[in-house]
């Protein structure tokens, strides 16, 4: 049952990352392509979550913790730049 | 020296040396000694280091009203979410965004922050812009047709809550 | 098997809401409405996961509660992800299908589709 979940699980969120690719290659705006690869790095975790169950390894939560931190410090980098004109002040 | 100085000098934000002491447990995933005395000393030291860019402190005044905002804001998290996600869903209807201003009675920048994340993350709506005198909250709201009943609901629920909690 | 089912479970739903906050993000009229799915769905999704997670990992016997730190950093990221993307798209003056919520706010704020579509 885990296994047809897990699956299942894949199938979704494959689908959800095309989605999000999609909206970085059609835009329209700046602020649309920093949202959607916003989305695609927590999705990213989700896959790497479940890649973890699957393999019965522990291991890929750190690269999804790494993810995560990396992830939402580039999103504010971005905004800050498109606001403020600089990242670092 | 009052005791509350003593403890103030050693942990100038004892909820900042709390949190990172259980992030740091989870992290290791275990709660061996070792570990705790790690954890314990790193709590105590970073905030310690921090302390000169981080002058102001959480000032909260009551907290016994912290736990019963806290399950409300969870019960409705969960329903935002799943009424959230059955609007996206519902590909026949149409969706009435609309922008309203939330007129602030907080004064305190820290329950300002918070009222603006919990915002974000319950009803159908995100917190958008705060103007520069801090007095006003501009929201977008993905679906409604009743503006000022969103911004009254807000006030009550979590506006009221807040301000008692850090007055 | 009735924790094989909770689990299987939380997979599900968390990956129905991962995939309903993409379908937002590619269904919605503007921006802001935009902001709504990835801020709310996929973060619930992800906890549906990191909840399998915690399960499945706690279920040889060691409890193994670090994927909530995950969990928790996720939750307390989003909002602030949202404010920032939401201020810079008002700052870009991006078109919102919606008018501005008073006159006062209008100069500041950026044009409706409906102006857009009168001024062309």
């Amino acid at each position: 049952m885990i296994t047809a979940a897990l699956y299942f699980g894949y199938g979704a969120i494959s689908l959800s990352l095309l989605l999000c690719l999609y909206r970085v290659v059609v835009g329209p705006d700046l602020p649309d392509r920093i949202m959607a690869l916003d989305t695609l790095y927590i999705n990213g975790i989700g896959l790497l979550v479940l890649v973890g169950i699957s393999l019965n390894d522990s291991v890929y939560f750190e690269a999804a913790l790494l993810i995560a931190m990396m992830g939402f410090v580039g999103t504010v980098a971005w905004c800050k730049h498109i606001i403020r004109g600089t990242i670092i002040d | 020296m009052s005791e509350r100085k003593m403890a103030n000098r050693w942990l100038p934000h004892p909820w900042l040396s709390v949190w990172l002491l259980g992030s740091w447990l989870l992290l290791m995933n275990s709660a061996a000694p070792g570990h705790l005395v790690l954890g314990t000393l790193l709590a105590v030291a970073v905030p310690g280091v921090a302390r000169m860019f981080w002058p102001e402190t959480l000032d909260i005044v009551r907290y016994r009203s912290v736990l019963p905002l806290f399950a409300v804001f969870l019960w409705d998290l969960f329903v935002a979410n799943v009424t959230v996600a059955i609007r996206i869903v519902s590909f026949w209807r149409e969706l009435r965004p609309r922008w309203i201003v939330i007129p602030l009675d907080l004064r305190n920048p820290t329950a300002i922050a918070v009222l603006a994340n919990m915002i974000s993350l319950t009803p159908g709506t995100v917190s958008s812009k705060l103007t520069a005198d801090r007095l006003e909250l501009l929201v977008h709201v993905l679906d409604t047709d009743d503006p000022e009943g969103e911004v009254e609901t807000i006030k009550r629920r979590y506006e009221q809550p807040l301000q008692e909690i850090f007055q | 098997m009735i924790l094989d089912t909770i689990l299987s479970l939380a997979i599900v739903i968390g990956a129905v809401f991962v995939l309903i906050g993409s379908i937002g993000l590619v269904r919605l009229g503007d921006v802001y409405s935009r902001l709504h799915g990835p801020t709310k769905s996929t973060t619930l999704g992800m906890g549906g996961h990191l909840l399998a997670s915690v399960l499945h990992f706690s279920r040889a016997g060691e409890l193994s509660l670090h994927e909530l730190l995950v969990t928790g950093f996720l939750f307390l990221t989003a909002p602030v992800s949202a404010h920032m993307l939401a201020k810079a798209a008002l700052h870009l003056r991006v078109r919102s299908v919606t008018a501005a919520p008073s006159p006062d706010d209008a100069e500041s704020f950026p044009e409706t589709a409906a102006d857009a579509q009168r001024d062309a």
